[in-house]
């Protein structure tokens, strides 16, 4: 078995490997490239060195969208990971009707992320219209629209995780703590947690991640209104982009940064976290 | 245990990768793929974005004879550019494939296709400016039958060597649309300022009416004067480069000049005034104008909800059909509260340029032009740009056929009866991102959250340092 895995090994790999090359790898490269270039489509880059670095940290819309980013993304993770971690403690408790809220609080992610905003956009200027505001009246509505929004769509995600990190605890030890005399938030702090630390640590990487990259809920719940004030990273590299004539190639060296950027917090977050994994 | 774990993280991974497929979700961290996606994503999640490929089902007499590729900058006449693609296809046998960009997405869509192996044919620029950023993808029109049947040279964009990279197709108009039926109940009323719309020829007239009618917006059974003055990107464009244009233009008028390196904002009092107006005699409050759409505006004219609404003739498809009659559609000249400014007439010009792509094959190129040729001679081609799409052309071979949109024909009686027609100076505008800045700052200062000054920091600055920055690339 073992020998015949080794022999046709290529072929099993092979087509994920070349969906890989073009997917992911070819882009890859030709976008570093294209961020050293000038030009106006992919395919007649002209070579211009360092210069598009050099306007990217000119650019006040960017740096703006840089803190605004990562305001946004402490917010969201803090409050993602501690509201899906209780509901998960709560309906992993045996309570009727568990396996119907875990649905229910699952299901907003099987919603798309630009009808999530458009959906939201609706709900949020309803009730601010009663205060004659509207969402893009300033950048902190956006903000806190945003962070009910990716509340409201990852909490059932992580929750889903967080169970099956609690339900993986041997009975044996919670039973253990109960008869040395451990009373349930004892039990919390000094069990449940060290146990589902691998969860924590896939939980806060996806948060972490996603909210750093959020592009389409901010598209389509502000885009960026007003002024650029509510526009984060993801975004701001789109317009650039697409949106400022001779800025393709900064708009590119962006996307570059911001890709060192994400690998860079999400490593440390991994390791950081890795670290406190028990093994059992 | 381990193992259970192990499982446990591969499921997880696998899930969310699923989500980010399904989710939509950029979670592709290489940075051309995320472009990529978000292409796709502003394409397919928009459904203004229309799609329709007309093929021959004998394909094999349209092979070796080239094909057209329409990149089509105006929703409002997408289906009829399709409809004509059709009857095209059905009479040559040439495959026509038009796709209209969604509304503010034109240049983004543009730039995505133009990198594709079939890249538009056929696309659109809309002025010199926006001409600057495509100018190494124009074919040389001068030759075709499009630019010899121009009624004049001043509707092609004509390079300095003498060629000629663009040809307009289309001459539009602006100005205040109103609604007569909502005007006359209210020149019937106790009290009202006017007696007759004509009476309203200048700012101060304009301004006391409209502010009388908002008083009285009740008894007339309406929201207000002038439709939301939406700043949506939607509508925004409405003030940022419309409205801009009238200080521009009386700007370049003083001086005798078709554009400039810096521009002073002597106009720029003005401005002011017209916005004021705009945004404190409105449907809504001036706070809520962030997420007002250009739908919200037409549909506020439309069902009668307001007597004023800033926008062309081009929004006339929009609005019939619904409470306003044909013959209830009246425009005014804007005014901004200028000396001598009886005499303006509305702002007549084109920001639709056809370019056709010099990096098509050769068969493709020619197909185009033969097709293009078709639509502004053809008997199928000229009643559809006439009456069904409702443009006024700039071609000699349209002459008889005029539409029947009331707002040309109002438009047509204001350049026979004499007034000085307003040109489009915002093609000269030095960027995008220059009437950004100063959309942004209207709306700041139109919900209170900033000052005028900023108006005019983005405004004369702002001018200054984009068309510095757009000149020193070339």
């Amino acid at each position: 078995m073992e020998k015949a895995i080794k022999r046709y090994f290529p072929i099993f790999v092979l087509p994920t490997f070349v969906a890989f090359i073009f997917g992911f790898i070819a882009p890859f490269v030709m976008g570093i490239y294209l961020s050293f270039c000038k030009f106006t489509t992919v395919t007649d880059a002209k070579f211009i060195g360092f210069d598009n670095y050099l306007k990217v940290f000119t650019d006040e819309t960017f740096l703006h969208a840089l803190w605004y980013t990562a305001a946004f993304t402490v917010v969201s993770v803090v409050l993602i990971n501690v509201l899906a971690f209780a509901v998960a403690w709560f309906l992993t408790k045996g309570i009727r009707g568990t396996n119907i809220f875990r649905t229910v609080f699952f299901m907003p992610n099987l919603i798309g992320g630009i009808i999530l905003g458009y959906i939201w956009q609706l709900l949020l200027n309803g009730i601010l219209l009663q205060f004659d505001r509207t969402l893009t009246y300033s950048s902190v509505y956006g903000f806190w629209g945003l962070v009910i929004l990716m509340c409201w769509q990852q909490v059932g995600y992580m929750m889903i995780i967080y169970i099956a990190g609690i339900q993986n605890i041997p009975g044996e030890l919670i039973e253990a703590a109960k008869i040395d005399g451990a009373n349930s938030r004892q039990i919390l702090r000094r069990v449940t947690l060290p146990m589902i630390m691998p969860s924590i640590t896939i939980c806060t990487f996806l948060t972490l991640t996603n909210s750093f990259k959020l592009f389409d809920q901010n598209l389509a719940l502000t885009n960026g209104e007003p002024s650029n004030m509510s526009e984060m990273l993801a975004l701001n590299i789109f317009n650039t982009f697409y949106g400022r004539t001779g800025w393709e190639g900064v708009g590119q060296a962006k996307a570059v940064i911001f890709f060192i950027l994400v690998a860079l917090i999400a490593l440390t977050q991994n390791w950081l976290t890795r670290r406190k994994e028990v093994q059992q | 245990m381990k193992k259970k774990m192990l499982s446990l993280v591969l499921g997880v991974a696998m899930v969310s990768s699923l989500l980010a497929g399904c989710g939509g979700e950029t979670t592709d961290t290489d940075t051309a793929a995320t472009t990529q996606d978000t292409a796709a994503a502003v394409e397919s999640s928009d459904a203004e974005t229309t799609q329709e490929t007309t093929e021959e089902a004998s394909a094999g007499t349209s092979s070796g004879e080239g094909s057209v590729y329409y990149l089509n900058f105006k929703p409002e006449q997408a289906d009829q550019w399709v409809d004509l693609a059709a009857v095209y296809t059905e009479q040559t046998g040439v495959p026509v494939t038009v796709v209209t960009a969604a509304s503010g997405t034109y240049e983004s869509t543009l730039k995505s296709e133009m990198a594709k192996t079939d890249a538009p044919t056929l696309f659109q620029v809309n002025g010199p400016v926006g001409l600057a950023s495509w100018k190494d993808y124009c074919y040389d029109l001068k030759d075709t039958e499009i630019y010899k049947n121009l009624t004049s040279d001043e509707f092609a964009l004509i390079n300095e060597d003498g060629s000629v990279p663009a040809v307009a197709y289309v001459i539009e108009t602006y100005g205040i649309i109103y609604n007569k039926a909502l005007l006359n109940d209210y020149i019937n009323m106790d009290g009202a300022l006017i007696t007759s719309a004509d009476e309203i020829n200048n700012f101060e007239t304009l301004k006391a009416v409209a502010e009388d009618i908002q008083s009285k917006k009740d008894e007339l059974g309406i929201e207000g004067a002038f439709t939301s003055a939406g700043m949506d990107s939607s509508s925004d464009w409405r003030f940022k480069t419309h409205l801009a244009n009238l200080p521009i233009y009386y700007e370049y008028k003083d001086k005798g000049i078709e554009s400039t390196d810096a521009i002073e904002g002597t106009y720029l009092d003005n401005y002011k005034q017209i916005w004021d107006l705009y945004i404190n005699n409105a449907t809504c409050e001036p706070t809520l104008l962030s997420s007002k759409t250009g739908e919200d505006a037409t549909s506020e004219f439309a069902l009668g909800e307001a007597v004023f609404y800033q926008n062309g003739t081009w929004a006339y498809s929009e609005i019939t059909g619904n409470d306003v009659a044909d013959e209830d559609l009246g425009i005014l000249p804007i005014y901004i509260g200028v000396e001598g400014e009886e005499n303006q007439g509305l702002c007549t010009g084109s920001e639709n340029y056809w370019c056709v792509n010099k990096n098509a094959a050769p068969e493709d190129i020619q197909a185009t032009l033969d097709f293009l040729t078709w639509v502004i001679t053809s008997d199928e081609g000229r009643d559809a740009l006439a009456n069904e799409m409702g443009f006024v052309t700039p071609f000699k071979t349209m002459a008889d056929y005029l539409p029947a949109n009331p707002l040309v024909q109002a438009a047509n009686e204001y350049i026979e009866s004499g007034k000085e027609s307003v040109s489009w100076n915002f093609t000269t505008m030095p960027s995008e991102e220059w009437k950004n800045g100063v959309g942004s700052a209207l709306l700041e200062y139109a919900q209170g959250t900033g000052e005028w000054d900023a108006v005019v920091t983005a405004f004369v600055d702002g001018w200054a340092t984009e068309y510095a920055a757009a000149h020193a690339e070339e």
